[in-house]
């Protein structure tokens, strides 16, 4: 349908025309991530944020949930990389005036605001800021501290220069000028004024993020009046090292630490009073538990108190997540309205009002008191949708297309992360993937024609030298500084072996910081670099960028980590820390001295793709992925294409699901460039990133297939209860038979009385802790549809937390208007049920303890659905083997990365999309199908691909042959080989993922895994106690 | 890199340095990070250390593997204090077994010459696949005294070298001196009792002898060592 469109207009860009280019509103995760999926494949982007630096709300958060991961340090990355690419151009403190034209070719008008410096001279060093008499507010402090009226938004912003704000006296009424004095670079020009840049792209990414509800516009808070009121946003940075009490929680009246903090639930969410917003904000639930258990981290005494109406743990994980929140000592999550009392005059304590089944109305004192605001659409956002003509829902979101959400109403704009409604970042990151291969199939022959190659200088030939390290210390800003002393570490770096140069820095990532180390490593000769910072992790693949800037090999880089390994371990133990850094040092430089150059290689990629499965995510990825200009083979294992939506009907949107898969699956066969394989099995899967060879079995034959890529969507299927009497009495339905037969308008059911649904059947059990997301709103759906089929009929829904997340909060509501009883047990309480005689009839007799109530209520019930887990499908489990990629404990695919790569797998090359990852709703399926086409797109559109040079070598005469490597090497990465001396061990390095298992087992030492080679690691751990050592 | 790339011979350089106790984190089993279990393979091997650790006399409670995910940072501080406690109890090394240093440090090096050689003799059992707990039983403290009671040297027969430099040329550690009529001598300090000689020595002249258990004969002195083949008699001069 929408897919026409953009096809047609396809046809209307000039032959000539340059408009690869794309533009990205929004620097957030979701923009950053579209901007650098575009660019890798090959566009032109224009990265464009109305704030003073990239990095949006993520920037703020301390960590995210559910693996508490510190939230700049896996997102600052990214912004380096992002001003690194050679395709992106970031244009910050930039709004977007007007949008001309159409897909393929939009004129659209920049406005680049004054920010009175001159981004090219100016060094980021803050002179100016520390001669600025103006105090200001701190806007990204959430102003809980205060900064200067010229400042540098944080310190990991990109790019890294500072920028005037209104409150300068100069542009007040022209008093003061200091600043321009005090720079030493002339970087400040008062008088600069607002520029216009006009420019062409074929396509338009909106990635404006949302704003949080503020709760200052409903007095019933005490926001804004009472002191100890904070926001979720305001916690998070009074969280955060890098906030206003660099991460002490110290509460605004007096800045002492709160003791006893409550968190109340649904700010401005889930409200139809006036001023709130209707819909469920979708991540508050899990972001407060992350605020509690980092709390706790803080401090273990502090109590806590959660006051929330449903605990919506949805997402992967998030179910074990909520459980560790809710077993911390003090912690109690209370399931109550409440509303807050009064300020206590002396103490500034605030009371909250509440009732408890067990205890009815009672009034408590808290220290604090933290408001779980929800999601806001973006501010001015009615300006903003006519300045790109785009249409909005009723919430003031962006209105998308019900079967692929990242379409706006014109062609040629799409929406990606927040804007589409409230989600959160994972799902922000997949939606900018999809973006990119939307933006991709519109652009597909324009692809690589503006993109540019990142040249770097040429490497130095470090053979000859001596050796000369140089070691960096980062600060952190107070992560690593407040408990290491970093000045002391420098000195001693400095007299040890090799060291010819040290430095300190406060953020060693940081842009500036990084351009000079690669300086340094210039003018001071160095060929050996160790950062002493975080973790390589996350950091190394920047700073080995960096060395390659400097001009010498990247491999002869090493980090220390001085903040996971000791700043946060050792914060109250300031001395042994700062001892403790300085061995970790020391043993990192004796390492570094032996550290060898290794040459990454270019491995040729295949530009076929594979696709296994084909349910809707399989063939939405397999349609985009053609619709690109990549042939695709689907494998599906049954003999029909659609999987599970092949039992769907309609959705809680009102989708007519067959007529929508019918249309999908025709286009697919349509294809020229998708060859679908049904009945099939996988038999063989070798190769490896960019070379995959994948042998199928289908119709009887085998057929080997060669292909770059592979996207695995082998879906999941419904859990076939044993409880409540299932397959013992047909009125007892699954919730997808239960679609089925009121689809069929099945009279027996359609005629009932009563209908009771009992949810989490199978699910949010210890065997299976986790929940499947989808029923509450698939029960919704189906009591709605019943409910208009029969307005008479009762229909009950028992359940634990109502987990309509999102838009589908009216839905949930308008259920309970149409009068859908919902009545909620508790797990030790579960609902009962049997099969009786009652007045000659025979019924369902379900009893279920009330717990508002507190009684035990019957329910003659005609029939039963149940809301049946979503379980891995049976298939999954051989996948995952043959492919190698990992799963979770609960049988789902484990990405690579739960916020930030989504969609990939961590085995390079195979991507992951729909329920096979984790159940989701058709939409979000749909969502991460194209996210999983764009990420395959990123490798699919390189002629080569890099592989580590980390991998393992055999040294050919030492290698007596005894299989030890071979057996360890689960990867089939060595192999025997018959030479002059008999049979050698090869290895095959394109295979080998530089495990060093391989060298672990062998007896000679024939084998060794480069960069992590005997003597490197013997080196290092005689540097661990160098004295013993050196007596040796 | 990953758990199982943890050598041996890392954990008694270690233990050789002086360290008091050797610390291996792993991820939990089932969630390696490679498709590898390279855990596993940790695990197998710390068993086998702690065994070898046993027979010298060290305490094997000094060497601890525990599994510990990136984010179960509480966990780990609990590990790792109450690993620090029990090695504060148990002093430090070699004091707390009551051993005397200079014998500690000699069956130390002792052991880590044999590492080629145990790695080599162990090689299926390290490759064992089981389950976790039955990694506990793996190694019995008979099997790793026999081990080293039963412990094979190679010596190449001068009377029956024919100095053909096969073996010369096979030795994966140069291990063998030698030359062209030069009968081969093995350097007992560098051999790690692979057997590639044995293996590769031409039947028909069959010099590498096997020795279990008994001291090796002194090797010929260098000045008889060259043949002198047209006297058709016995080598040496």
């Amino acid at each position: 349908m929408e897919k026409e469109t953009a096809e047609g207009q396809l046809l209307k860009i000039p032959a000539d025309g340059n408009f690869g280019d794309v533009l990205v509103v929004g620097g957030g995760i979701s923009g950053i991530q579209a901007a650098l999926d575009l660019a890798t494949s090959g566009f032109r982007v224009f990265l464009v944020d109305k704030a003073p630096t990239i990095g949006g709300k993520m920037a703020q958060l301390d960590k995210t949930f559910p693996t508490n991961d510190c939230s700049m340090c896996i997102e600052s990355p990214k912004f380096i990389e992002c001003a690194r690419h050679p395709n992106i151009e970031i244009l910050t403190y930039t709004e977007v005036d007007s949008v001309e034209g159409n897909a393929g070719d939009f004129k659209v008008t920049l406005i680049k605001k004054p920010r009175y410096i001159i981004e090219d001279k100016c060094t980021g060093c803050t002179v100016c800021v520390e001669y600025c008499p103006v105090k200001v507010p701190d806007q990204f402090n959430q102003n809980l501290s205060s900064n200067k009226a010229v400042h540098i938004y944080f310190s990991q912003a990109v790019p890294l220069v500072t920028y005037i704000d209104e409150n300068c006296l100069y542009l007040k009424d022209k008093k003061c000028s200091i600043c321009v004095g005090a720079c030493k670079n002339k970087a400040i020009d008062l008088h600069q004024e607002a520029e216009k840049v006009e420019i062409k792209v074929g396509a338009i990414v909106l990635a404006p993020g949302y704003e949080i509800f503020d709760p200052k516009l409903r007095g019933d808070y005490g926001y804004g009046t009472m002191e100890n009121v904070v926001t979720s946003l305001d916690f998070e940075r009074l969280l955060c090292a890098t906030g206003p009490h660099e991460g002490e929680i110290l509460r605004p009246s007096d800045k002492k630490h709160p003791h006893k903090i409550a968190w109340i639930h649904c700010v401005g969410s889930r409200q139809v009073t006036p001023g709130g917003n209707s819909y469920c904000s979708a991540v508050c639930c899990s972001y407060i538990q992350k605020q509690v258990i980092l709390a706790k981290d803080h401090d273990a005494e502090m109590q806590a108190a959660i006051f929330h109406n449903d605990i919506r743990s949805y997402g992967k994980d998030f179910e074990r997540f909520y459980q560790r929140a809710e077993k911390l000592p003090g912690v109690k999550f209370i399931r109550s309205y409440v509303s807050i009392g009064k300020e206590i005059p002396e103490t500034k304590n605030i009371t909250i009002i509440y009732a408890t089944d067990e205890d009815g109305v009672k009034e408590e004192e808290f220290d604090l008191v933290v408001l779980g605001v929800g999601l806001n659409p973006p501010a001015a956002v009615k300006g903003l949708a006519e300045k790109f003509g785009i249409e909005l829902n009723s919430y003031q979101f962006c209105k998308n297309n019900p079967v692929n959400p990242i379409e706006t109403s014109r062609p040629g704009i799409f929406v990606s992360g927040a804007f589409q409604g409230p989600i959160d970042i994972p799902e922000s990151v997949v939606t900018a993937s999809g973006a990119e291969a939307l933006c991709g199939q519109l652009l597909a022959r324009r692809r690589g024609k503006l993109a540019k190659e990142r040249i770097y200088p040429p490497e130095r030939d470090v053979s000859e030298e001596e050796t000369r390290v140089g070691v960096f210390a980062c600060h952190c800003g107070a992560n690593i500084g407040r408990v290491v002393n970093i000045p002391s570490l420098v000195e001693y770096a400095k007299t040890l072996d090799n060291v010819v140069h040290a430095e300190e820095g406060l953020f060693i990532c940081s842009t500036d910081a990084a351009e000079q180390i690669a300086n340094t490593i210039r003018e001071k000769g160095l060929n050996r670099v160790v950062v002493a910072a975080c973790t390589p992790k996350t950091h190394e693949p920047l700073f080995r960028d960096t060395l390659r800037e400097g001009g010498i090999n990247q491999y002869f880089f090493d980090m220390a980590n001085i903040r996971e390994h000791c700043s946060w371990v050792h914060s109250r133990e300031k001395e042994d820390a700062t001892q403790k850094a300085k061995d970790i040092v020391r043993m990192s430089v004796a390492r570094s001295a032996l550290l060898q150059p290794l040459q990454e290689f270019d491995l040729p990629v295949n530009k076929t793709a594979l696709v296994v499965g084909g349910g809707v995510a399989g063939m939405t990825s397999a349609l985009s992925l053609a619709n690109q200009g990549f042939e695709v083979y689907l494998v599906e294992k049954e003999k029909d294409l659609g999987g599970m939506a092949r039992r769907l009907h309609y959705t809680l949107e009102g989708l007519d699901v067959q007529a929508y898969l019918q249309d999908v699956i025709r286009k697919v066969y349509q294809h020229q460039l998708i060859h679908v394989l049904t009945d099939a099995t996988i038999t063989e899967v070798s190769g490896y990133v960019g070379n995959f060879i994948t042998k199928v079995q289908s119709e009887g034959r085998i057929k080997e297939i060669l292909h770059g890529a592979a996207i695995l969507a082998t879906g999941a299927a419904e859990y076939k209860p044993t409880e409540y009497l299932y397959g013992q009495d047909d009125r007892v339905l699954t919730n997808l038979e239960l679609e089925e037969q009121i689809t069929k308008r099945e009279e027996r059911l359609i005629n009932s009385q009563s209908l009771v649904m009992i949810q989490c059947v199978g699910c949010r059990q210890e065997d299976r802790n986790y929940c499947a997301r989808i029923c509450c709103s698939q029960s919704v759906k189906n009591a709605l549809k019943l409910k208009k089929i029969n307005p008479q009929m009762d229909v009950y829904i028992l359940f634990r937390d109502m987990r309509t997340y999102g838009f589908r909060e009216d839905y949930y509501r308008e259920a309970s208007n149409k009068d859908v009883k919902f009545i909620r047990y508790e797990p030790r309480n579960k609902p009962q049920m049997e099969a009786v005689e009652e007045g000659g009839q025979s019924i369902l007799k379900v009893t279920v303890t009330d717990p508002i109530l507190g009684q035990e209520l019957a329910i003659a019930a005609d029939s039963i659905a149940l809301a049946a887990a979503v379980i891995p499908s049976a298939g999954s489990q051989e996948i995952s083997r043959l492919f190698k990629v990992a799963m979770s404990p609960d049988g789902f695919f484990q990405e690579a990365h739960v916020k930030l790569r989504p969609v990939d797998f961590a085995a390079e090359g195979i991507f992951l999309c729909g329920t096979a990852h984790y159940p989701k709703h058709m939409a979000e399926t749909i969502s991460q199908a194209y996210g999983a086409a764009g990420r395959a797109v990123t490798l699919l559109s390189q002629d080569s691909v890099r592989a580590s040079g980390s991998v393992a070598e055999v040294n050919e005469s030492a290698c007596i042959a005894c299989g030890a490597c071979t057996a360890a090497c689960a990867y089939g990465a060595i192999q025997f080989e018959d030479t002059k001396q008999g049979k050698k061990a090869v290895v095959n390095p394109a295979l080998c993922k530089g495990d060093g298992l391989c060298n672990a087992v062998c007896p000679t030492g024939a084998v060794s895994l480069k960069h992590y080679t005997d003597e490197e690691i013997f080196r290092q751990i005689d540097a661990a106690v160098p004295d013993v050592a050196a007596a040796r | 890199m990953c758990t199982g790339r943890v050598d041996l011979s890392f954990i008694l350089r270690a233990f050789s340095n002086g360290t008091d106790g050797v610390f291996i984190g792993g991820c939990w089993p089932g969630e390696c990070h490679y498709i590898t279990d390279g855990n596993i393979h940790a695990l197998n091997m710390v068993n086998l250390c702690k065994k070898l650790m046993e027979h010298i006399g060290v305490n094997p409670q000094r060497l601890r593997l525990e599994w510990l995910s990136a984010s179960e940072g509480i966990r780990f501080a609990e590990v790792m204090n109450d690993f620090g406690n029990q090695l504060k109890n148990l002093g430090p090394l070699g004091i707390g077994e009551g051993i005397d240093q200079d014998e500690l440090k000699s069956k130390l090096q002792e052991v880590t010459k044999l590492i080629p050689y145990i790695k080599l003799v162990k090689k299926d059992k390290l490759a064992l696949r089981l389950k976790e707990e039955e990694y506990n039983e793996l190694y019995t403290s008979d099997e790793v005294d026999r081990l080293f009671s039963e412990v094979l040297s190679y010596y190449i027969d001068p009377d029956k070298c024919q100095a053909c430099q096969i073996c010369f040329r096979r030795c994966p550690v140069e291990a063998i001196e030698g030359g062209k009529n030069q009968i081969h001598v093995i350097d007992q300090d560098i051999c790690i009792k692979c057997g590639t000689c044995f293996e590769v020595c031409p039947p028909r002249f069959a010099a590498v002898n096997k020795i279990s258990g008994q001291p090796v004969p002194p090797p010929i002195p260098e000045e008889q060592r060259t043949i002198v083949r047209k006297s058709k008699g016995k080598g040496g001069g």
